[in-house]
């Protein structure tokens, strides 16, 4: 049964990656390629498939040989924007034209919420777009122009960094981290993590120290660390500035925490959104290992360890660790069952700590300058500072960083936020929070956050954002649990009838019924998360809903019966009054 | 209970009842040991634990769990047949009933199937929710084994009988989220050109209708078949689907 | 309940009229319903309409067409209780597996390739419902108080449900007659 989980040996062996090359040069996964692969990496035809119709990356059928993906993030997207581009170079959205030149549709966030609107064209990133850019993409994609050839600073990604704070103001040398945790060694470096208080930053809160000792301490054939990279959240870009200017720290908390654990192998999960970051960090690395940062001998110590990147393609689900862990043995990106918890049985079932990319560059910087020196920021609970990724509705939308313990309403001032409705904080799978609660603090202890804050102001169409976070879900849910698959997707409908206005009071009740359910009872963190938006919408915002129910009806149909008809009017050529419902 | 047991004190408490548990036992094998019924749908014993139905919801000290993948510990007071939780799972039944093409009338499992009998432990009436009425694929081409995926629910119980017990990769699931379908493991797709037989564990463990042995369906007169007979609650009745062409009382 | 008699009405939409017979099968504890009961709308009597005021409506079939629609909300609005009655109203049933084509091909192949069509012509006329691009069942558009499933439902479970509702109780089925076949 190795084969499920073959080791991947090198970069352009593992099956994502072949993939995204086969869909480069075909502009889709044709069939022969998937036997083909199969056959390559010795793995059953029927997983090489089911990876291909995981991810959104991949696909079946042709895309155009331009193929565009416009964000549909309520931050980065406009989907108004696609479909004006669609209409300009006679599209239908999610089909290739006719002559195979373009395909262009809708992806999840593609964290570029501080200089959207954004979309991806052959999985590179675009950003800043506006209704001139749109009609000058028009122009190079009907002249047939290379990707490579358009314009580079179109393709300009800034950092936006608003206000520094502990992690991005405080200057790191490169290996300064590493050679003090060397010296340390092994022992009193993990008890200065410890001591640091820091804590998982990707949102969940789990202690460093702890998760490093767990891994530390369990027995294995090999130990593993991973960095989660696959910066998935709606609203959330913040690793995204970690990666392309704070790489060495990242790596350097890699190296640490393998120094720590007993791993000599470290692997970077980079979301496929973040693909054109890929040079830059294979550029890093190279650097690190001209350094003796990386490889044998790690500054001259009898320490190797190594790095190795792998990207994703396109799934929101992968940012789940154990997801992770699945997608990295070139499987679809399934949660697996815990406990076993991966600190115990992680990567190809070896004890294998998984932290987010900001926690590895704190890491990096305790080591550095100590435990103390951290824990004596933020709040009781909640060690040092977090970088945030503020988007939406505000005047100066960017990464700021802040002690934890900061108030809503403090962050809201310094981004030039006015007129706000509600704060989407730590992304959808967050808390959605009203005005009357601004003075609440980022933290472990109140406001939890990954990092996402997606601000909107009194003009938005509070539904409208909900309805989008509904059907990003739904879209995302991995479909292994029944109430998740099954529930998401129900939840998405029901929205879908009341934003149309066919929604009644018991539309309402069913979807309070059925969040719920789904929250308590799915397998994972997204179906637990998924009805996060709706239920703090029906609870504080519960006119949005309201405002848009049938009120003299006690029940409403649940599809259109009129457009039910439509198809049969065509086939019998019939308008007649009979020919229609009310 | 033996002194030894209470000794141990390896206990776990079930809607009130005390039973006993095996290091490294999960909450459902526990409860199956003590003919304690939790309905399930993924979890077959002799497979590794699956989690995936979410049928076996229980309550451990108050929070949510799935029976077949979470250990037993000593001291764990577990709600199970409760009237709270037998409404999730009939939410949940439910759910696996809308999301595919489930029309016991014209289906050649009724009567044997699991997904039926669980429905009418929980007293389902309806399917509740609107239909989703997905296009799923019927694949005959197998000359003793059919292939109906408008019945699948997804627990992959045969995708890990294959894998577990025949030693081959028959079946996968492939896609995400409400897209997810099965697929077979063989360059056309088709079930005939994988390395399936009729002796295969995978193809007789199907708790739907989903994967069927041809020309024995009717064998068992509707009406006489093991649900018809007996409740899904009773200890023993379920293993008996794994026998082609037999029901409870013919073995 | 009042001096007057139960008032129900029946109906089968895209139903094969198989639970009506099993109804039926009560025989002769027909007599004894009688006295408490009387029949408004039903395939039974021929009545075309509900009376206005009926309290129970049994619905047999799913909704295939445009009539099927407009028949089942005049139920909706003359019955004080609306059972769904067997596996097509519940869940739509076997008539809900043209669901897996499309309406057109459904049609091409009933009327213009099929086997033995003769003069092949999609039927056109206006006296004719139109069908529905899939078929429903009915809780999708009406609001439904009870549910009778079966292929048909037991001519007890008929019994059952209506003897509850006549004594004021909520309906209920013993699982030994609970079938979905």
């Amino acid at each position: 049964m190795e084969s499920h989980n073959g080791p991947t040996g090198q970069t352009g062996a593992h099956l994502l990656h072949r993939l995204f090359e086969v869909q480069q040069q075909y502009m889709h996964i044709p069939k022969q390629s998937i036997l083909e692969l199969a056959g390559e990496l010795r793995l059953p035809v029927s997983q090489v498939e089911s990876v291909v119709d995981f991810y959104s990356f991949f696909h079946r059928t042709p895309r155009g040989r331009f193929d565009l993906l416009f964000s549909n993030c309520t931050s980065c997207g406009d989907t108004a924007m696609m479909r004006s581009l669609c209409k300009r170079l006679n599209v239908t959205p999610g089909e290739t034209r006719a002559d195979g030149l373009v395909s262009i549709n809708e992806t999840s966030c593609i964290g570029m919420c501080d200089q959207g609107p954004a979309l991806l064209v052959n999985s590179r990133t675009l950003t800043g777009l506006t209704a001139i850019r749109l009609e000058q993409i028009a122009a190079q994609i009907e002249a047939g122009v290379p990707v490579p050839e358009w314009p580079v600073e179109w393709f300009r990604v800034q950092d936006n960094v608003r206000k520094n704070g502990l992690l991005l103001g405080t200057a790191f040398e490169t290996g300064s981290g590493l050679r003090a945790a060397l010296e340390k060694g092994p022992e009193a470096m993990l008890a200065e993590v410890t001591q640091s208080g820091l804590r998982g930053r990707g949102g969940a809160g789990f202690s460093t120290g702890m998760k490093w000792k767990f891994c530390r301490e369990a027995k294995g054939d090999a130990h593993y660390v991973v960095c989660n990279a696959d910066e998935g959240e709606p609203g959330t870009f913040k690793d995204r500035i970690l990666l392309s200017s704070h790489a060495h720290a990242v790596f350097e908390g890699m190296s640490i925490c393998g120094h720590i654990i007993g791993a000599s192998k470290g692997y970077l999960y980079l979301r496929g959104e973040y693909r054109y970051l890929l040079n830059d960090l294979h550029a890093v690395l190279k650097r690190r290992h001209k350094a003796r940062l990386l490889g044998k001998h790690i500054l001259g110590q009898a320490f190797d360890f190594d790095i190795e990147i792998i990207v994703g393609a396109g799934a929101y689900i992968c940012g789940e660790e154990s997801a992770l862990i699945e997608s990295m043995e070139q499987k679809r990106g399934i949660p697996r069952v815990r406990p076993p918890f991966p600190v115990t049985k992680g990567y190809l079932d070896q004890p294998t700590v998984v932290n987010n990319v900001e926690t590895l560059a704190a890491a990096a910087l305790i080591a550095v300058h100590g435990g103390a020196w951290f824990s004596g920021h933020g709040s009781e609970k909640s060690a040092g500072s977090k970088v945030l990724s503020i988007s939406g509705d505000c005047t100066t939308p960017g990464v700021y960083e802040y002690p934890f313990g900061v108030s809503i309403q403090r962050i809201l001032d310094d981004c030039g936020a006015e007129d706000v409705q509600a704060v989407q904080v730590g992304g959808p799978s967050g808390t959605l929070i009203a005005p009357d609660e601004f003075e609440r603090k980022l933290g472990f202890e109140d406001l939890a956050t990954g990092g996402s804050f997606m601000i909107y102001s009194k003009d938005r169409d509070l539904l409208k954002v909900i309805s989008n976070f509904t059907h990003f879900f739904a879209h995302e849910s991995c479909g292994f649990c029944t109430p998740c698959r099954v529930g998401t997707t129900l939840l998405k409908n029901g929205l879908d009838k009341i934003a149309s206005g066919h929604g009644t009071k018991s539309d309402v009740d069913e979807m309070y019924r059925m969040a719920t359910m789904v929250k308590r009872r799915s397998h994972c963190g997204l179906g637990q998360t998924a009805p996060n938006p709706l239920l703090d919408a029906l609870k504080r915002f519960p006119e949005v809903f309201e405002q848009r129910l049938v009120h003299d009806s006690e029940f409403e149909p649940h599809f259109d019966l009129d457009a039910a008809l439509e198809e049969a009017r065509q086939i019998s050529h019939r308008d007649d009054a009979e020919a229609h419902l009310a | 209970m033996s002194d030894t047991m209470k000794e141990n004190n390896n206990t776990i408490t079930i809607d009130g009842r005390e039973i006993p548990f095996k290091e490294g036992q999960t909450i459902m094998d526990a409860a199956l040991a003590a003919d304690i019924y939790i309905p399930h749908l993924c979890h077959r014993p002799g497979l590794k634990p699956h989690g995936s139905c979410k049928l076996c919801t229980v309550e451990v000290n108050g929070r949510s769990a799935s029976a077949c993948t979470l250990p037993a510990a000593k001291g764990q007071e577990i709600s199970n047949n409760t009237e709270a939780l037998n409404g999730v799972r009939k939410t949940i039944t439910q759910m696996l009933f809308v999301e595919g093409n489930h029309f016991c009338p014209a289906c050649e499992k009724t009567g044997d199937c699991t997904l039926q009998a669980v429905a009418y432990h929980l007293d389902m009436l309806d399917g509740h929710f609107p239909q989703f009425y997905p296009r799923r694929e019927v694949d005959a081409s197998h000359p003793g084994i059919v292939l109906d995926r408008d019945r699948c629910i997804m627990c992959e119980l045969c995708v890990r009988t294959s894998r577990e017990m025949d030693g081959k990769d028959v079946f996968a699931i492939t896609g995400r989220g409400i897209d997810a379908k099965l697929i077979v493991n063989s360059a056309s797709g088709k079930l005939a050109d994988t390395d399936i037989t009729t002796d295969d564990l995978a193809a007789h463990i199907c708790p739907v209708g989903a994967i069927l042995i041809k020309e024995h369906g009717y064998e068992v007169p509707i009406g006489r078949r093991t649900f018809d007979l007996h409740t899904i609650a009773e200890p023993g009745v379920e293993p008996v689907i794994l026998r082609k062409g037999k029901h409870a009382d013919e073995h | 309940m009042s001096t007057r008699k139960i008032r129900v009405a029946t109906t089968s939409l895209a139903g094969c009229f198989g639970c009506h017979m099993s109804f039926l099968d009560i025989d002769e504890r027909i007599v004894g319903l009688i006295e408490h009961v009387e029949f408004s709308r039903s395939p039974i009597n021929d009545i075309k309409h509900c009376h206005p005021d009926c309290d129970i409506g049994l619905i047999e079939g799913g909704l295939c067409n445009a009539e099927n629609v407009h028949v089942l909300k005049e139920f909706r609005e003359s019955c004080k209780i609306i059972i769904a009655v067997g596996a097509c109203a519940i869940n739509g049933g076997v008539p809900a597996m043209r669901n897996h084509f499309t309406l057109k091909e459904c049609l091409e192949e009933a009327y213009l390739d099929g086997i033995g069509v003769e003069n092949p012509m999609i039927p056109n006329d206006v006296e004719l419902p139109l069908l529905l691009s899939k078929v429903h069942p009915i809780h999708e558009v009406v609001h439904v108080d009870y549910y009778l499933p079966g292929c048909p439902p037991p001519a007890d479970a008929f019994m059952k449900v209506l003897t509850d509702l006549l004594e004021g109780k909520e309906p209920s089925l013993p699982k030994e007659i609970l079938h979905f076949d």
